[in-house]
């Protein structure tokens, strides 16, 4: 038996709904068991990346810890894949682009309605917010996209087929959509 | 017989005063383009429409058609280039289409899905432009704003009425809307009005209806803009 292709998935400022996305592939996930070993993901819950064939994230970078996990991942992962809109273009987080992070911060936790003991917190175990959301390719090189709010299901299938065969995956017109 | 160029190895009649890409859409022959829109006066600017002729690049949109150019439009290349050029155009401003209400009909998106993008590739300059959202029947979103002037162009051209200008240099180009206030609900556009319409991107939008035709059963969501016949001219709405 042929070794294992080993894949781990992180989910940055991002909702989670690509990983849903994947998870879509149904039956075909067992076909996809066959040759793929998950390393740190939410589906299997290990906490830290390992040295990988693939690393899909989900998501932009809005605060350091993103980074820190991001150029870990760009670190143990031969190929890198940003996936979906948010890990793309930022996404919907990246609404927060339009303002100032003070503006932000001041209007969840000092001004917004029904806020009790209004303050900023500043916890050092917490990471610090980054003043814009970012794409992820602005931080560490990525080698491919998925694009999409999520990917269709049909987009991670071809990609895993695709670099598991040592093909340049090819994503069809249904399979490329930004929406 | 008529006089022919030749784009991609392929004859192509063409009549006296045509440009490259009006000649090339008559023939059903798809050039990517943003700025340029049959009926309308070339721009020029965008870009996207460059090809070579007899080796030189040139955009189709503002070159005559002359007899016996050898034109090369589908190339690697030129897809290649077109392709940066709208990634660039994505950079550059502020393109959300998961959220944006034009998703599906907008022309910078089907252009970036025809030229196969799946990223932008540039660090975004993530620009802060004003909304103006002070009309009751039109949305005017700078930030999906691509600046081709095709506004411009139509309210003064079809709708007689001059309601939009660009304004500043550089990054700080802006669309300026001329009313007293500088606010869309204290001009004289109208919702059906040719500029609302011909915006190729979500700039400009009329609020009445929106997503009254749901994602997925859009006018690019299944046929690329390339396999559409979107080139004939469709100035007769304009001119009633």
């Amino acid at each position: 038996m042929t070794k294992k292709i080993r894949l781990a998935t992180c989910s940055l400022a991002g909702c989670f709904g690509c990983h849903m996305s994947f998870l879509d592939i149904d039956e075909a996930f067992i076909a996809v068991a066959d040759i793929v070993e998950f390393d740190r993901s939410p589906l299997t819950d290990i906490k830290n990346v390992r040295n990988c064939d693939i690393g899909l994230i989900e998501g932009g970078v809005c605060n350091s810890e993103n980074i820190e996990v991001l150029k870990e991942f760009r670190k143990q992962c031969k190929i890198l894949v940003a996936v979906g809109a948010c890990a793309i273009t930022g996404g919907v987080p990246a609404l927060r682009n339009n303002f100032e992070l003070k503006e932000c911060l001041e209007e969840v936790y000092l001004n917004g309605r029904g806020v009790v003991n209004p303050q900023i917190p500043n916890d050092k175990e917490l990471p610090l917010l980054t003043d814009k959301v970012y794409p992820i390719h602005e931080v560490v090189k990525i080698d491919y996209s998925l694009p999409g709010c999520p990917p269709p299901a049909d987009a991670f299938l071809e990609l895993i087929t695709a670099l598991s065969e040592n093909r340049e995956p090819k994503l069809e017109y249904a399979l490329r959509h930004f929406d | 017989m008529p006089q022919t160029i030749n784009i991609d190895k392929q004859n192509i009649p063409f009549s006296e005063g045509q440009s490259i890409i009006e000649a090339a859409e008559q023939a059903g022959v798809y050039i990517p383009h943003l700025c340029h829109k049959a009926g309308y006066k070339a721009h020029g600017s965008c870009r996207l429409c460059t090809v070579t002729v007899n080796g030189r690049w040139v955009s189709a949109c503002t070159e005559p058609a002359e007899a016996h150019q050898q034109v090369e439009n589908n190339t690697r290349e030129l897809q290649s280039q077109r392709r940066a050029i709208v990634q660039l155009l994505f950079a550059e401003g502020n393109h959300h289409c998961p959220f944006c209400e034009k998703s599906g009909n907008c022309q910078l998106q089907a252009v970036a899905y025809s030229l196969d993008m799946h990223d932008t590739h540039f660090a975004h300059q993530l620009p802060q432009r004003s909304l103006d959202a002070s009309h009751p029947d039109v949305l005017l979103d700078r930030d999906r704003c691509i600046q081709c002037e095709l506004c411009v162009r139509a309210s003064q051209e079809y709708d007689k009425k001059n309601v939009f200008a660009l304004s500043g240099r550089g990054p700080s180009t802006q669309l300026i809307i001329n009313s007293e206030s500088g606010k869309l609900k204290d001009s004289q556009i109208n919702k059906n009005d040719e500029a609302i319409k011909v915006c190729p991107t979500g700039a400009l939008m009329n609020r009445s209806k929106p997503f009254s035709i749901p994602i997925g059963q859009r006018q690019f969501d299944k046929i690329p803009i390339d396999q559409q016949n979107t080139c004939v001219p469709d100035t007769t709405e304009a001119s009633t």
